[in-house]
């Protein structure tokens, strides 16, 4: 198997704010790694270095065999290691002013040169996957919360990505849509997708997992299989996390 | 005793042909202008808020100097002072469309970057995780929204400038004002031809105003 996400004595900083302290990570091709934390622990910084959203200031970062260097150091694989990770956000962040397809065909065509045509069999293809093939000539905007997250999955899977990155991609979704959005994810997991998922659903992340960690004021405090950190946390900071959260 | 005052509508009438032969210099000092200055607002506005200090001070200067003095000292400064340093005369109309240039310019640069500083940070992160360079995020995504933003007040700033070619007068470039002056000048009838120039000012302005809200209505439908 190889490596898809290799992070050593990773730092980063937000003026004096350490953000990321020491992060040793390594994620396999088709590993689904949910990271779980309390707001502000870190955990949308820590998937944000992975495509370079956010800059670190030392240790070491690989993605699919590109290093990416610290701040100030050499950053010439960032477009090669952008076309190769795909991001969701947990705003959407559709382009409000393309109808859906064009939302999905913009990145494929513009990176890769993609023609027109290809580029739009894609999207087609890709928003039926998502469920959505009825909306793809609507604008974002007359879609549900739901329905546009699973267009930013749709965009997102257009450049073909080795590795998703999910930033709390149901956090902002009225209940009633978060599930499917979760069936997406599901789905994507299942076909052997490498994932990164922050989440707050911690039944997902039992689910789908195949490691969970936990990180706490930066660090990773804890890290294991699902049923392990749900059902018997060693960190006593993980066993009050899980406490408060799962109680609900 | 007794004063009255009639206006003379035959004397208002009688000065629109007179008065219409400004209007092809008003509108093209206007929107000659305009059309520089857009593009000085686009550069200037971006540089503005480039990261780089050294871009983005000289383009604040501009916009500051430009928006702090006069728009009639800036012309008679371009039309009686420059030609001391270029060495040779500039003509009144070169000189009324640069002022309206390097003046709406100014304003439009902070239409500029206020129209692209409105648009979520997170619409750049969506371009740049899906690989697209800085610069095509920035022209395909961030700049077609801020445009569209942008519309209302470039109207506002394309009114505001139609209006100042009327200072114009004083270098002597022929447009409606300065027409007005001159018609006056031999028929004395002040009243009624500021009255036909008004009008006028106001059928330019009022038609703009329609054509930027037809604009404005459309471009909505698809955001
Ligand atoms: N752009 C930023 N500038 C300064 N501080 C930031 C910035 N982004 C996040 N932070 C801070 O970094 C810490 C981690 O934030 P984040 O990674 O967003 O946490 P989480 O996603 O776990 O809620 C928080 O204390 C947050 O306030
Ligand atoms: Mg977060």
């Amino acid at each position: 198997m190889s490596q898809i996400v290799k992070m050593q004595g990773m730092n980063k900083y937000f003026g004096k704010l350490h953000v990321l302290k020491d992060i040793n990570l390594t994620v396999e091709a088709g590993e689904v790694v949910v990271i779980i934390g309390a707001s502000g622990s870190g955990k949308s910084t820590l998937i944000r270095c992975v495509n370079g959203l956010e800059p670190f200031e030392s240790g070491k970062l690989e993605v699919d065999g590109h290093p990416l260097a610290p701040k100030g150091g050499n950053q010439k694989s960032l477009a090669e290691i952008r076309k190769e990770v795909g991001m969701v956000f947990q705003q959407f962040n559709l382009f409000p002013h393309l109808t859906v397809k064009k939302n999905i065909m913009l990145a494929p065509m513009k990176v890769k040169n993609t023609p027109q045509v290809v580029a739009n069999g894609t999207a087609e293809r890709l928003l039926q996957r998502v469920g959505i093939a009825d909306q793809a000539n609507k604008y974002p905007s007359h879609l549900s919360g739901g329905q546009q997250q699973r267009v930013a999955i749709a965009r997102a899977l257009a450049m073909e990505p080795r590795l998703m990155l999910f930033d709390e991609p149901t956090s902002a979704l009225d209940p009633e849509m978060i599930g499917e959005v979760l069936d997406v994810m599901r789905e994507l997991a299942k076909e052997g997708m490498t994932m990164m998922v922050v989440t707050h659903e911690m039944g997902f992340a039992r689910e789908v997992a195949d490691r969970v960690i936990y990180i706490h004021e930066g660090q990773i405090v804890e890290e294991g299989k699902p049923e392990d950190v749900f059902d018997n946390p060693q960190n006593e900071r993980t066993q009050s996390f899980l406490s408060r959260v799962l109680k609900h | 005793m007794e004063f009255q005052f009639q206006f003379d509508w035959q004397a208002a009438i009688q000065s629109i042909p007179f008065l219409l032969k400004g209007i092809p210099y008003t509108l093209l000092i206007s929107f000659g202008g305009l059309a520089i200055g857009f593009l000085l607002g686009i550069i200037f506005g971006l540089l503005s808020i480039n990261k780089r200090w050294f871009l983005r001070w000289p383009a604040t200067a501009y916009i500051e100097v430009f928006r702090g003095t006069p728009i009639l000292v800036q012309v008679l400064f371009i039309f009686y002072g420059l030609p001391d340093l270029v060495g040779g005369p500039i003509d009144p109309l070169t000189a009324g469309i640069a002022a309206i240039a390097l003046n709406s310019g100014a304003y439009i640069s902070e239409v500029v970057r206020g129209g692209v500083q409105s648009i979520d940070k997170g619409q750049t992160e969506a371009g740049l995780s899906l690989g697209l360079s800085r610069t095509q995020t920035f022209w395909s995504i961030v700049w077609p929204q801020a445009f569209r933003r942008m519309i209302p007040p470039l109207g506002n700033q394309a009114i505001v400038s139609i209006k100042d070619t009327s200072l114009f007068s004083v270098i002597g470039v022929g447009e409606l004002v300065r027409q007005g002056q001159v018609y006056i000048a031999n028929t004395f009838t002040a009243f009624e031809v500021y009255f036909v120039v008004a009008i006028m000012y106001l059928m330019i302005t009022l038609s703009l105003s329609l054509i930027l809200r037809l604009v404005e209505r459309r471009g909505l439908t698809s955001v």
